[in-house]
C-alpha cells in the first residue's frame, strides 16, 4: 500500500478543517489504512471480501468468454477487456452508496457487476442482443445500465469526467448525501475535459470521485510519452486531495474510495485517485501489444489481483475452489441465456433517437457492501 | 401583454422557468454577478441565488458536460454559451454525448444551450457565427432560431420543458432591435414554422434575423404577392409547411445567414427539390454568406453577409423568371 500525498501535509487531518481553508492543498488522508495497521480490515467483513474476490473473478470469467465468442465469430466489431484491473474497478464500485452513479472506462466490467448488472445483460450485450444492455446500439464496452445507476461512457476520452462533475453538482445543489465516480486511464489525463472537469470540480467543491487507472499504457503509448509529472501530483495544483494507491489490491481500492465518499459527502470535496495497476491484454484482442517488455509483463503477472485476494481468503479458511465453480457455472448459464437471446429487428435501427416521453433520472444500483446494510 | 424586447424575452423565459420548476439551473461564464456579456441573465442571481445561477470556470467542455451530468440525475441545466462562437469548444459533449445517449442507452438529456449567434456588428470571424448546421447534421438534437420576441420566449419555455437536449441559437442582432406584445408567464411555442406574411406568387424561407432581412425586402416589392415563411425551428424541420408554401407559391428563396454550403437552406432546398420539384416554376434560389470567414470591417461584413438589395434582387429576377 503507497499512499503519497501530493504534497507534505499534516496527516490525520480531519475533513472537516479542509472546508476551512479551501484554497489550501488537502491533506494526504483521514486514517491510516487497513493493510498498513497488518489488521483485519475494519471496513470490510468476511463476506465483503469474499464478495470482492468473487465479483472480480466474474469479471474476468465473462471477460474470458467473451473472448472465446469473439474468437468464434459471434461477437461483431472489436473486443476490449480490463484483465489485470480488476481490483480496481471492483474495490472502486464496492465502495459506492445504491444513490451513487458510476462512470466506468473500457477496462472496468467490475463496476457493473457490483452495481447489478447481470452477467447475461453483459453477455447479450457483447453479442449485440436487445435484451442486453444497449438495445444493440452500442459495441462491447460502451454500454452501461443507468436504470442502476451505471452511466456507460463515450468513446471521446475522458468525456464522463465533465458528466460526474455535473452529477455531482446536482447532488451537492440539493443536499443529498450521494457521490459520483468516474474511472479514466492514464491516457486520458491528457485531454483537455480533464483538465476542464478537475477544476471544475475544485471550484464547485462537488462530491466527486475520480478513479485513474494508471496501467502504464494508453494504447501503444507508455505513460511517460504521455506525461512528465505523475497526474496524482496535478491534484494539488487543482486544490483537491491526491491519493495514490495499489491498483491491484481490491480492498486498499475499496478503502481509498470509502474514504473520499466519506468526504466528499461531508462536504470536503472531490479526490483524485491513482490506482497503479497493468493492462495485462494488448489494447484490444486485434493488438498483440509486442511493445510491451515481457518482464514488465511478467512482474505484474506474479502481483495479480485475483491470486491476491484468492490467497487472503484461502489464509481465513475460505472455500474459493466453490466459488470460482460457481462463477463459471453463472456464466454458463449465462452465456447459453443471452446466445439464445433473438437478434435485433432492422426496423428498429431509426427508432428512439429522441426522448418523446418523461426524462426519467438515473435509477440505483445495487449496494453490496455490509456498510451500507 | 407587455412590450418586451426580444433580450427582455428571452430573460423573462429563463425567469419563469425557474420560478416554476426548481430544477432549472443556469450554467456559464459572468451570468451570475455580472448578468451574462449581454445581460440576459441579469438578476436572476439576486432572484434565485447563486446554488442556481452558477458562474462557471471558462470550460465550455464541462458546462456543457455539467450539464448532462446534472440533467442525467433529474435538473434541468441552462447554459450559456457566451457567443455561440464559443459552443466549438463544447462541441464534443453535445455532439457525442448529449445527442447520443437517449440512443444508445435510453438515457434521456433534458438540457437547453443558449447560443448568442449571428452578425451584423463589427464582432468578426469569433463573435459572429450562426453554427446551426454543425448540429443539425448530428442526431439527437433539436436545433431553434426565434426570430420574434414572442417566440423568443414560448421556445425557449418549450426547449427547457423538452426531454432533449436543445440549441438555443438567439441572434445578438435581435437582441435590443426587435420588440413585440409577449404574453406574461407560461406558455410554449410549438416546434413549426410561422408564415410571417402571406402571400402566393413566391415564398421566401428564412429563420432567425434573415426573418427581418426579408421581410424589409419584400416590402419593397409591393407589386407581388410574396409570402415569407419563418423556419422557427430547425430540428425538427417542418416540412410540411414548407411543401404548403412551395405548393402554394411554386417558386422558392431560401435565405441564411450563415454560410453557404450544407447550411440549412440547403436542406430546405434538397427537401424540396425531393418532394416538390412537379410544384417549382422556376429554380430554388439561395440567398447566404459565403464561404468565409465573417470579416470585421463593416464594408466587409456587409459585402458578406445577406442584405436586404441580394434578397430583393433574388425575388426580383425568380419573380420574372
Ligand atoms: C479523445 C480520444 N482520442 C483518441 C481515442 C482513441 N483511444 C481509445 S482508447 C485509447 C487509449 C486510452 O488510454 P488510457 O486512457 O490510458 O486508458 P487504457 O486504455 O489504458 O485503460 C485511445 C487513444 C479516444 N477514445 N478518445
Amino acid at each position: 500500500m503507497r499512499v503519497a500525498s501530493n504534497q507534505a501535509a499534516p496527516p490525520n487531518q480531519p475533513a472537516e478543517s479542509l472546508s476551512k481553508d479551501r484554497r489550501r492543498s488537502p491533506a494526504a488522508r483521514s486514517e491510516p489504512l487497513a493493510a498498513e495497521r497488518g489488521a483485519e480490515p475494519p471496513y470490510l467483513d468476511r463476506d465483503d471480501r469474499v464478495a470482492l474476490f468473487r465479483f472480480m473473478v466474474l469479471h474476468r470469467a465473462i471477460e474470458e468468454r467473451g473472448v472465446s465468442l469473439y474468437k468464434q465469430g459471434k461477437v461483431p466489431g472489436s473486443f476490449y477487456d480490463g484483465r489485470g484491473q480488476e481490483a480496481t474497478c471492483v474495490g472502486a464500485a464496492f465502495a459506492l452508496g445504491p444513490a451513487d452513479p458510476v462512470c466506468p472506462l473500457i477496462r472496468d466490467l467490475g463496476a457493473h457487476l457490483v452495481k447489478g448488472t447481470s452477467p447475461r445483460a453483459v453477455l447479450a450485450h457483447y453479442l449485440g442482443r436487445p435484451g442486453g444492455v444497449s438495445a444493440a446500439r452500442e459495441g462491447n464496452v460502451h454500454f452501461g445500465d443507468a436504470t442502476l445507476g451505471v452511466l456507460g461512457m463515450v468513446s471521446m476520452l475522458p468525456d464522463m469526467m465533465p458528466v460526474a462533475v455535473g452529477m455531482a453538482m446536482a447532488f451537492k445543489l440539493r443536499r443529498e448525501a450521494r457521490c459520483s465516480l468516474a474511472l479514466f486511464g492514464d491516457g486520458a489525463t491528457s485531454v483537455g475535459d480533464w483538465h476542464e472537469a478537475m477544476n471544475f470540480a475544485a471550484v464547485q467543491r462537488v462530491p466527486a470521485i475520480f478513479v485513474l487507472e494508471h496501467n502504464g499504457y494508453a494504447y501503444s503509448t507508455p505513460s511517460s510519452r504521455q506525461f512528465v509529472v505523475d497526474p496524482v501530483e496535478r491534484a494539488a495544483a487543482y486544490g483537491m486531495l491526491g491519493v495514490s494507491v495499489d491498483g491491484n489490491d481490491v480492498e486498499a481500492v475499496f478503502d481509498v474510495v470509502r474514504q473520499a465518499r466519506e468526504r466528499a459527502l461531508a462536504g470536503g470535496g472531490p479526490t483524485l485517485i491513482a490506482a497503479h495497476t497493468m493492462r495485462m491484454h494488448g489494447h484490444g484482442l486485434h493488438d498483440d501489444a509486442s511493445y510491451v517488455p515481457a518482464e514488465q509483463l511478467a512482474e505484474w503477472a506474479a502481483r495479480d489481483p485475483i491470486a491476491l485476494q484468492r490467497a487472503r481468503l484461502v489464509a481465513l479458511g475460505v472455500d474459493v475452489e466453490t466459488i470460482s465453480a460457481s462463477v463459471t457455472a453463472e456464466v454458463d448459464q449465462a452465456t447459453t441465456e443471452a446466445l439464445a437471446m433473438p437478434l435485433p429487428d432492422p426496423a428498429t435501427a431509426t427508432t428512439g433517437v429522441f426522448c418523446d416521453g418523461e426524462a426519467i433520472p438515473m435509477g440505483l444500483g445495487l449496494a453490496p457492501w455490509s456498510g451500507f446494510r | 401583454m407587455a412590450q418586451l424586447s426580444y433580450l427582455e424575452a428571452i430573460s423573462d423565459a429563463l425567469r419563469v422557468a425557474m420560478g416554476e420548476d426548481e430544477r432549472v439551473i443556469l450554467l456559464g461564464e459572468d451570468i451570475g454577478v455580472h448578468g451574462g456579456a449581454f445581460k440576459v441573465t441579469d438578476g436572476l442571481l439576486a432572484e434565485f441565488g447563486a446554488d442556481r445561477v452558477i458562474d462557471t470556470p471558462i470550460c465550455e467542455e464541462a458546462i456543457v458536460g455539467g450539464a448532462v451530468g446534472a440533467a442525467i440525475v433529474g435538473m434541468r441545466p441552462v447554459c450559456e454559451m457566451q457567443f455561440a462562437d464559443f459552443v466549438a469548444c463544447a462541441f464534443d459533449q453535445i455532439v457525442n454525448v448529449a445527442g447520443k445517449l437517449h440512443y444508445r442507452l435510453g438515457v434521456a438529456v433534458p438540457i437547453v444551450v443558449r447560443l448568442p449567434s449571428g452578425g451584423g456588428f463589427s464582432g468578426g470571424p469569433y463573435h459572429s457565427q450562426n453554427p446551426e448546421a454543425w448540429f443539425l447534421h448530428s442526431p439527437g438534437l433539436k436545433v431553434l432560431a426565434p426570430s420574434s420576441a414572442e417566440d423568443a420566449k414560448g421556445l425557449l419555455l418549450a426547449a427547457i420543458a423538452d426531454p432533449n437536449p436543445v440549441l438555443f441559437l438567439e441572434h445578438k442582432n435581435l437582441y435590443r432591435r426587435v420588440r413585440g406584445e409577449v404574453a406574461e408567464g407560461s406558455y410554449e411555442t410549438p416546434f413549426t414554422a410561422r408564415t410571417v406574411r402571406d402571400g402566393d406568387d413566391l415564398v421566401v424561407i428564412a429563420y432567425g434575423a434573415m426573418v427581418h432581412t426579408a421581410l424589409e425586402a419584400i416590402e419593397q416589392l409591393p407589386d407581388a404577392s410574396i409570402r415569407l415563411l419563418d423556419l422557427r425551428s430547425l430540428a425538427p424541420l417542418d416540412e410540411d409547411a414548407i411543401l404548403a408554401a412551395v405548393r402554394d407559391c411554386s417558386k422558392v428563396v431560401v435565405v441564411d445567414e450563415a454560410n453557404y454550403t450544407c447550411a440549412m437552406g440547403a436542406q430546405v432546398s434538397s427537401v424540396i427539390a425531393e418532394r416538390a420539384f412537379e410544384w417549382l416554376e422556376g429554380p430554388i434560389v439561395r440567398v447566404a454568406a459565403p464561404d468565409v470567414p465573417i470579416p470585421f470591417a463593416p464594408a466587409l461584413e456587409s459585402a458578406v453577409l445577406p442584405s436586404v438589395e441580394r434578397i430583393r434582387a433574388a425575388c426580383d429576377e425568380l419573380l420574372a423568371y
